[in-house]
């Protein structure tokens, strides 16, 4: 495993929200956070303490208020809406806790949909790799099947096979196991385990779940928006 | 293939699947479009059709454009200076009279690009009698092959043979029963001035106007010359042109280029020219109008659908699909919505026409333009496009961070 290449640095990172409002609220402060290939983390801490906050700003889909995000070693603050499009698509998986999938495609084609979307109809090979995706996450039998047809579980593996199939360094996953009963949390926990140590893909995971965090190498731990020590 | 190409593959793919999902919705939608675009269609042709069969009824049995001489008018001295006029003037009657050099004129208009064809005619009035019965006349001395490119009187034969040489007359429906006259029988002409001749009727027509099938007499050319005492002359020169409605332009051209009088026939059926312009107005309002709330249709299902795929949205967002990706998927929806619902619309309107034709057949004939049907896919398309601009843009402008946690 390459331990050594740096993949997210966060420096003095705060988030908040409705500035200059009587709403304000201050949900992220002073966050510094260095993730390294193949990682396998995970962020806990009570609800409201700015987990999904610190998520959707280090998957792009946020701005942060201040301090600076480095993806790749690139900074981030700067870029334009087209380019942290294109970099979420090229550096960036993602596994939320309602699985979100697209009811409108079959299971296959949702695995394909990060590729269609960058260079549009899938190739032979790409269709092939979508198809072993399927089979790593135990679905290759499902591959034609509408999407909306499968269980909680298996519509959560099938949005792991398709956040890895950009083979993104990254991997974000916002209490993936959050809406799962406890025999499929097991499954797809285990299946994050495995693909960290199969894909060399380092992951982020929210969970609430003290014993599935004590089963990852890291653990990074947020109250009222800063780090723990 | 470019980048960009290859992307557009997937924002169709998109766009299809969804409406696929939707499937009631899309029907939906679809029909109501159809309904619009049905309306539209049949109010088209059925306007654009009463309308040529009026023009076409009118100019069956007048030419496009009359040349005649001008008026004559009183002239006045010149004044010597200092002097006052006071003038009490009597318009003076206007005699029969002849265009002068005709030929050259007729020449010239044979050339005349938009003059599609020139028939000399000369005509004055006249008594017809049969035995005790006596009517007044119109007597037309026409070449009778070119007097036909101006007016198809082929067409309107009721009896008889259409032909004219010395001593013959083409005469109208309601003149001949009004005389008792068949083919073959012989009709008195007194042209007045001691001229009279007496003529074989060798075809009878029907122009369908009441004036000219009971005044009308046609004569050979020569003839006409002799009893209206015109030798060698004409009254009027007859012009067809190649586009009606250029008929008053082309008439003004020629009145600077000649000097004569020239009249259109818009400018004499300048009521039954309003009324037509009245109307083709009533129908762009109705098809805009139709239009518009088509629009409005398709805005407000897609504007539904934004709101239902809000979080699909915020998930395509986060795989990384542009806003132009998302823009183009809307905007693909509504121009499809457009064609679909036209392409069925367009098939239903066409089928109401041949409807109409098969039960309505007593009044006339509606023809549907060939490009009529292509040409209401392609602005219903743009239309629908149009449409979905703005739900488009606000599924494009979509917070993901937002959109991915709508529940
Ligand atoms: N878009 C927003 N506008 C205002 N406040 C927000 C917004 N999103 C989250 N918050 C607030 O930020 C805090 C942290 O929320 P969140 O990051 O969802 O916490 P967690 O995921 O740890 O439960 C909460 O108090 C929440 O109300
Ligand atoms: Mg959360």
């Amino acid at each position: 495993m390459s331990e050594s290449r740096e993949i997210l640095r966060l420096q003095g990172l705060g988030k908040v929200y409705n500035p200059g409002t009587p709403q304000e609220s201050r949900v992220l402060q002073d966050i510094e956070l260095t993730l390294r290939g193949g990682e396998l983390c995970a962020l806990i801490g009570p609800s409201g303490s700015g987990k999904s906050t610190l998520l959707n700003q280090i998957g792009l889909l946020d701005q942060p208020s201040s301090g600076e995000l480095y993806l790749l070693g690139q900074a981030t603050s700067r870029l334009d809406d087209a380019q942290r499009t294109r970099l979420r698509n090229q550096a960036l998986g993602f596994v939320f806790q309602f699985h979100h999938l697209i009811s409108a495609f079959s299971v296959l084609d949702n695995v394909l949909m990060p590729l269609m979307i960058r260079s549009g109809r899938p190739s032979a090979e790409q269709r092939q790799l979508a198809h072993e995706l399927l089979g790593e996450v135990g679905l290759g039998a499902f591959a034609d099947k509408p999407a909306g047809q499968l269980s909680g579980g298996q519509q959560q593996r099938v949005a792991i096979a398709r956040a890895l199939v950009t083979r993104p360094p990254l991997l974000l996953a916002d209490e993936p196991t959050g809406n799962l009963d406890s025999r499929s949390a097991e499954g797809v926990f285990s299946l994050f385990e495995r693909i960290n140590q199969q894909f060399d893909c380092a992951i982020l995971l929210v969970t609430h779940d003290p014993r599935l965090a004590a089963r990852c190498a890291r653990q990074v731990i947020l109250v009222d928006g800063r780090i723990q020590p | 293939m470019p980048q960009a190409w290859r992307t557009h593959w997937t924002e169709w793919l998109i766009a299809l699947r969804f409406l696929l999902e939707n499937r009631q919705q899309s029907l939906l939608i679809i029909l109501g479009i159809a309904v619009g675009s049905a309306v539209i269609v049949f109010i088209t042709a059925l306007i654009t059709g009463l309308q040529a069969n009026v023009v076409e009824r009118t100019l069956g049995s007048q030419a496009h454009i009359r040349i005649l001489p001008p008026d004559e008018f009183n002239r006045l001295a010149p004044l010597a200076d200092g002097s006052q006029l006071l003038l009490r003037e009597s318009p003076r009657a206007q005699r029969l009279r002849s265009i002068s050099n005709w030929q050259a004129l007729l020449a010239l208009l044979d050339e005349h690009p938009q003059v599609r064809a020139v028939s000399p005619v000369v005509s004055g009035p006249a008594l017809a009698r049969r035995g005790v019965a006596r009517t007044s006349v119109a007597l037309l001395g026409v070449d009778l092959p070119r007097y036909l490119r101006i007016i198809p009187l082929q067409r309107h034969m009721r009896a008889g043979t259409l032909r004219l040489a010395a001593d013959q007359a083409l005469i109208g429906q309601q003149l001949a029963e009004e005389l008792g006259l068949g083919i073959g029988d012989k009709l008195r002409l007194d042209a007045g001035g001691g001229r009279d001749a007496v003529v074989d009727i060798v075809g009878i027509f029907e122009l369908g106007v009441r004036e000219l099938d009971t005044r009308y007499v046609y004569l050979e050319l020569k003839q006409a010359q002799t009893l209206l005492d015109l030798p060698g002359g004409v009254t009027v020169l007859e012009t067809t042109v190649d586009d009606i409605f250029a008929a008053e332009q082309v008439a003004q051209r020629l009145q600077r280029l000649t000097g004569l009088k020239v009249q259109s026939w818009m400018e004499t059926n300048g009521q039954l020219l309003n009324a037509l312009s009245s109307q083709s107005m009533t129908t762009q309002m109705i098809r805009l109008f139709v239009g518009i709330s088509v629009a409005f249709g398709i805005a407000s299902v897609l504007a539904v659908s934004v709101v239902q795929r809000t979080r699909e949205i915020g998930i395509l967002r986060a795989m990384g699909s542009p806003r132009g990706q998302i823009l183009r998927v809307f905007l693909i929806q509504g121009g499809l919505f457009g064609l679909c619902g036209s392409a069925v619309g367009g098939l239903a309107g066409w089928g109401l026409i041949q409807l109409f034709n098969l039960f309505g057949k007593r009044l006339f004939e509606i023809s549907v333009a060939p490009d009529l049907i292509p040409l209401a896919m392609l602005v219903a398309s743009l239309s629908g496009v149009l449409a979905a601009a703005w739900p488009a843009r606000r599924a494009a402008l979509l917070d993901p961070a937002v959109a991915i946690r709508y529940v």
